[in-house]
């Protein structure tokens, strides 16, 4: 165990301002000297891609990358991790109680990051080989022991709850690809998404567009689930603030939709004290 | 499959958990929460709503042994110094526990190694019921590159926590289940075959398999189990000057990576 207390980094090299050593005088991202060339120079996803990557980007992939953020964005208010935000904004809770909220629930294996990061170790493992990928969507884990996430209960890149591909998977799906090497794996799931989905008997959902995308940018599972969460903050983060004006005479409140079971429903002491 | 499964809890979620009649009364798993739960101690509720039924007094005090004994109010176990951290930059109090919470579902320490020790038990006794060796069973997880929770060399290669739960195991007459007995036999084999320490998470998940709980039961009951140590540590950096919680100079980064170079046009 390390008793230096010294962090390992090879993205960040900082050098102290001569009077103290707990002010950084100047950082260098992967060499790069942050406050000198690269925020005077590059785009936010030039840099964004360079801390994730640790090489200055092709232009073909900020592009890719500025496209899939601007994809993933907005959730919108009915998807969970955004309402789970929303929550939190009605409230008037601390922001950042409202962005972890959409973390937590954005991490999931329904449309989550989680998701995202299974379909991009199958990617590893499949590639282009679609028989593979027909076997392996329909079991995605072949490790039999329980872990901290539960078992996928769906093809994972895909949304069991869909009937035919919605019109922004589509457009995006094109966009995209658009964007992407034509031998990569955004073209090769446009190739083969109605076969996949055929296959699977739903449509391919925005997690598995994102893999695909974030596959293309070479990005690993881990890399790609980072990215995931956070690209798609904006959207948790607007909506929060919204609902927290719009107040919380105007939010859903579930109550009356909540129905006890009958015999899991004893009456008040009050009420059952007569009859005893 | 289609959209049609979501019409139907769309306004309507039919549900034996529980319900808030607000102004009335309270239900949790059937029960009345102020009236047939309000005298439990709050350990015996937390259960009740994890389990759906009321455990022995005997095991639920054995259950909060596991509490007692994992909460350590040191600043430098990995919870507790992100806790710290979010107190040294003032923080508040639930989004400093709450990071400290949320890191404890770690691979290294916390749930995944409590989650994966329990399953290895389980599917030990099962192997074993279908005629199987144990000996066998623990070589065979080894050969396939499987982690054993629970035994190795951790940061220390004694547990202090180890004697104490057997203690209380004792005490709480829960020492003789099957699960701690083969939590205890891995031990003997791997210590004697390969010189591995045991820790708490062996201890802990099989007294977790003989009292009964599920993988995901006994995750949902561990979850707040390092907070009582997380609070000290919190209190502590809140009461020190603002950023003085182990300040990194500069030249604490130790940089590997490329050489400095220029980003050009």
């Amino acid at each position: 165990m390390a008793t230096e207390y010294q962090y390992h980094s090879n993205i960040w090299l900082e050098e102290p301002e001569p009077s103290n050593p707990f002010a950084a005088k100047a950082s260098f991202c992967s060499g790069y000297d942050v406050h000198n060339e690269v925020i005077p120079n590059a785009s936010w996803f030039e840099y964004l891609l360079l801390l994730f990557k640790g090489e200055r980007p092709k232009n073909s992939d900020t592009a890719l990358l500025e496209k899939l953020a601007m994809v993933l964005a907005n959730p919108g208010p009915r998807e969970a991790s955004v309402r789970a935000a929303m929550n939190a904004g009605v409230a008037q809770t601390n922001h950042s109680s409202a962005l972890m909220a959409a973390l937590a629930v954005g991490a999931g294996q329904y449309g989550g990051a989680q998701e995202l990061s299974i379909c991009m170790a199958l990617w590893q493992e499949c590639q282009f080989d679609i028989t593979r990928w027909q076997k392996r969507l329909l079991n995605p884990s072949d490790d039999e022991r329980a872990d901290i996430w539960l078992p996928m209960e769906h093809a994972p890149g895909f949304d069991p709850n869909g009937d035919a591909t919605p019109t922004p998977i589509l457009q995006s799906l094109e966009l995209l690809a658009g964007l992407a090497p034509a031998n990569g794996a955004l073209a090769w799931l446009k190739a083969n998404r109605q076969a996949l989905e055929l296959h699977v008997g739903y449509p391919l959902a925005m997690s598995g567009l994102a893999a695909a995308a974030l596959v293309d940018l070479g990005m690993d599972e881990d890399q790609g689930s980072m990215l995931y969460l956070m690209l798609r903050l904006p959207g948790a983060a607007v909506h929060a603030l919204e609902q927290k004006h719009v107040g919380w005479k105007n939010f859903p409140f579930y109550g009356p939709a909540i129905e006890l079971e009958e015999d899991a429903f004893p009456e008040s002491q009050d009420q059952k004290g007569a009859g005893e | 499959m289609s959209h049609k499964n979501l019409l139907e809890t769309e306004k309507h979620w039919l549900t034996r958990k529980g319900k808030a009649f607000l102004s009335d009364r309270v239900i949790l798993h059937g029960k009345d929460l102020h009236q047939d739960l309000g005298d439990h101690e709050w350990m015996r509720v937390y259960l009740y709503s994890i389990l759906e039924r009321e455990v022995e007094e005997n095991v639920a005090k054995l259950l909060n042994t596991f509490w007692v004994c994992t909460g350590y109010s040191d600043a430098s176990i990995w919870p507790n110094h992100v806790t710290a951290l979010a107190a040294t930059v003032r923080s508040t109090p639930s989004l400093s526990l709450m990071a400290g919470m949320s890191v404890s579902e770690a691979s290294i320490y916390g749930r995944r190694p409590e989650v994966r020790a329990l399953d290895f038990f389980y599917r030990a006794g099962r192997h074993c019921d279908a005629g199987g060796d144990l000996i066998e069973f623990v070589e065979g997880e080894k050969a396939a590159g499987r982690t054993l929770f629970g035994y190795g060399r951790p940061l220390a290669n004694t547990d202090e926590r180890v004697p104490y739960m057997l203690e209380k195991a004792k005490e709480f007459g829960l020492d003789g289940g099957r699960h701690l007995k083969i939590a205890l036999d891995v031990y003997a084999y791997l210590n004697e075959t390969y010189g591995f320490s045991m820790n708490v998470a062996a201890i802990h998940a099989g007294l977790a398999a003989d009292v009964g709980l599920n993988c995901q039961e006994y995750q949902l009951f561990m979850t707040p189990c390092f907070i009582s140590g997380m609070i000290p540590c919190y209190q502590d950096a809140r009461d020190r000057p603002e950023g003085s919680f182990f300040p990194v100079r500069c030249t604490n980064i130790v940089y590997n990576g490329p050489a400095k170079r220029k980003w050009g046009d």
